[in-house]
């Protein structure tokens, strides 16, 4: 079997699971309540729903979701000021797909469209810099979510347009990255978390070293972590281990992808384009060197200053508990509109909406289980 | 999001692109960020571009690793 495949086999996790479920009732019985891990990444959240992970371990080890999927982190002004964007004459908004239903205040990106908004869905902000090239007459302006791993690709985007002389290219930077949010998350104390499962991909970039410091100034430990099978088993039980050893520090279990410094060209090329500043992350609130603004050589590419575009601050939905959610205080399931006002089909909250919202991933994975 | 798809590189057409393969289907992705690449080997894609190249040796260790410890828990409770 190829290895690749290999890293999703059932029969081999269901090995490895059995290992680590032993090793998991100890580290509870130490602890006297199942071990709280938490991931910070909407691709874990979707994973680890799907493979039945979280029942498997139930009652053991309590794997629970933080601020880990972007479009779910956008603050609620943000999503107003892109509804407005894609309401201004002449503009195409390319956008990923997750960010079209989003609710607004009173509208969304979809409803905009439905209205005659001109809106696309593009796979790669290489394909919405081929939209503005292709279309001379309109103004295409990406929206430019995603943490340090989609980041860079909007940065090089950017670049490409200036190479190539592109006038009606660009971005709506609501780029954000991921340690300060945990450190915000981690001051507040107001979780208990026992391990962090780190996000294998931004760590691709950023290089494990990023998240010493949980390790060094929280005392919890913190593995880097893959998005299969046995890369998600593996290191949960790192994890384990170092709860049982109250060893504290950082590993990196991703290793066939993540290299201990990163990708420097990516931080170079992140380095080159963005500088941190103050970002609005929605139930987290303003958190300082947290988002990814334009540098102002790149400024022509920036929509913010092409556009005059003033960022509101707006309520969230009545009602939707994304916010707690997102801090990692609370499940899908304890929100009172989970799977009855709320649901992937008229969602209330973002993190309804987006596949990779921890409510989307348990009304599609773990809602039987839920009603047991 | 930061979802990433392993793909097998098929073409270097030039410094800054390649041609990619995953379940069929072959697309242009950028490799600006991953240096040199050749055909035949394996990046991770995301979003268009690839940000890191496979070690898939180190993943193949990874598993032998567990296979081991597996054998080895297994025979001792056996015993
Ligand atoms: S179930 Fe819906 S309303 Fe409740 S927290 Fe999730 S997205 Fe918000």
């Amino acid at each position: 079997m190829k290895v690749l495949e290999r890293l999703n086999d059932m029969e081999l996790g269901q090995r490895m699971l059995k290992w680590v479920r032993e090793k998991a009732a100890r580290a509870a019985d130490r602890l006297g309540r199942p071990a709280v891990l938490m991931e910070v990444c909407g691709t874990h959240t979707t994973a680890i729903s799907r493979s039945g992970l979280r029942g498997l371990l139930k009652g053991l080890v309590e794997l629970r979701s933080g601020p880990g999927c972007p479009v779910c982190v956008t603050a609620a002004g943000d999503i107003e000021t892109m509804i407005g964007l894609s309401r201004l004459p002449g503009v195409t908004v390319a956008t990923f797909g997750d960010m079209l239903r989003v609710p607004g205040r009173d509208s969304s990106l979809e409803r905009e469209r439905a209205a005659g908004a001109r809106i696309k869905i593009v796979y790669s902000p290489a394909d919405a810099v081929e939209l503005a090239r292709d279309n001379p007459g309109t103004e295409v302006v990406f929206l430019g979510v995603g943490f340090e791993t989609t980041a860079p690709l909007v940065a090089l985007s950017m670049k490409q347009a200036r190479d190539t002389g592109l006038k009606n290219f660009t971005v709506y930077s609501v780029h954000k990255i991921m340690p300060p949010a945990l450190r915000s998350l981690l001051d507040r104390g107001d979780i208990n978390v026992d391990g962090l499962i780190l996000p294998g991909h931004v760590c691709a970039v950023t290089g494990s070293k990023a998240f010493k410091f949980i390790g060094e100034n929280y005392g919890i430990p913190a593995a880097v972590t893959g998005f299969t099978l046995v890369d998600i088993i593996d290191s949960v039980n790192a994890l384990l281990d170092k709860i049982l050893l109250k060893d504290s520090e950082t590993s990196n279990n991703y290793r066939w992808v993540v290299k201990q410094e990163g990708n420097v060209e990516a931080r170079r090329v992140l380095e080159e384009c963005f500088y941190t500043g103050a970002a609005a992350w929605r139930g987290l609130g303003i958190i300082a060197d947290s988002g990814l603004l334009i540098r102002e050589e790149l400024s022509a590419y920036d929509a913010r200053i092409k556009f005059g575009l003033e960022v509101s601050v707006s309520a969230e939905p009545a009602g939707c508990r994304c916010g707690e959610l997102l801090r990692g205080s609370i499940l899908p399931t304890d929100c009172g509109l989970f799977g009855r006002k709320c649901t992937p089909a008229l969602p209330v909250g973002p993190c309804m909406v987006s596949s990779e919202g921890a409510c989307a991933a348990y009304y599609r994975y773990e809602r039987r289980e839920v009603a047991k | 999001m930061c979802l990433g798809i392993p793909c097998l590189v098929v073409e270097v057409p030039d410094k800054q692109w390649a041609v990619i393969e995953a379940g069929g289907i072959r697309r242009k992705i950028g490799i600006h960020l991953v240096g040199d690449v050749a055909p035949g080997e394996y990046v991770m894609v995301h979003a268009g571009y690839a940000v890191e190249k496979l070690d898939l040796a180190e993943a193949e260790e990874r598993i032998k690793l567990w296979e081991e410890l597996l054998r080895f828990e297994s025979a001792g409770k056996a015993e």
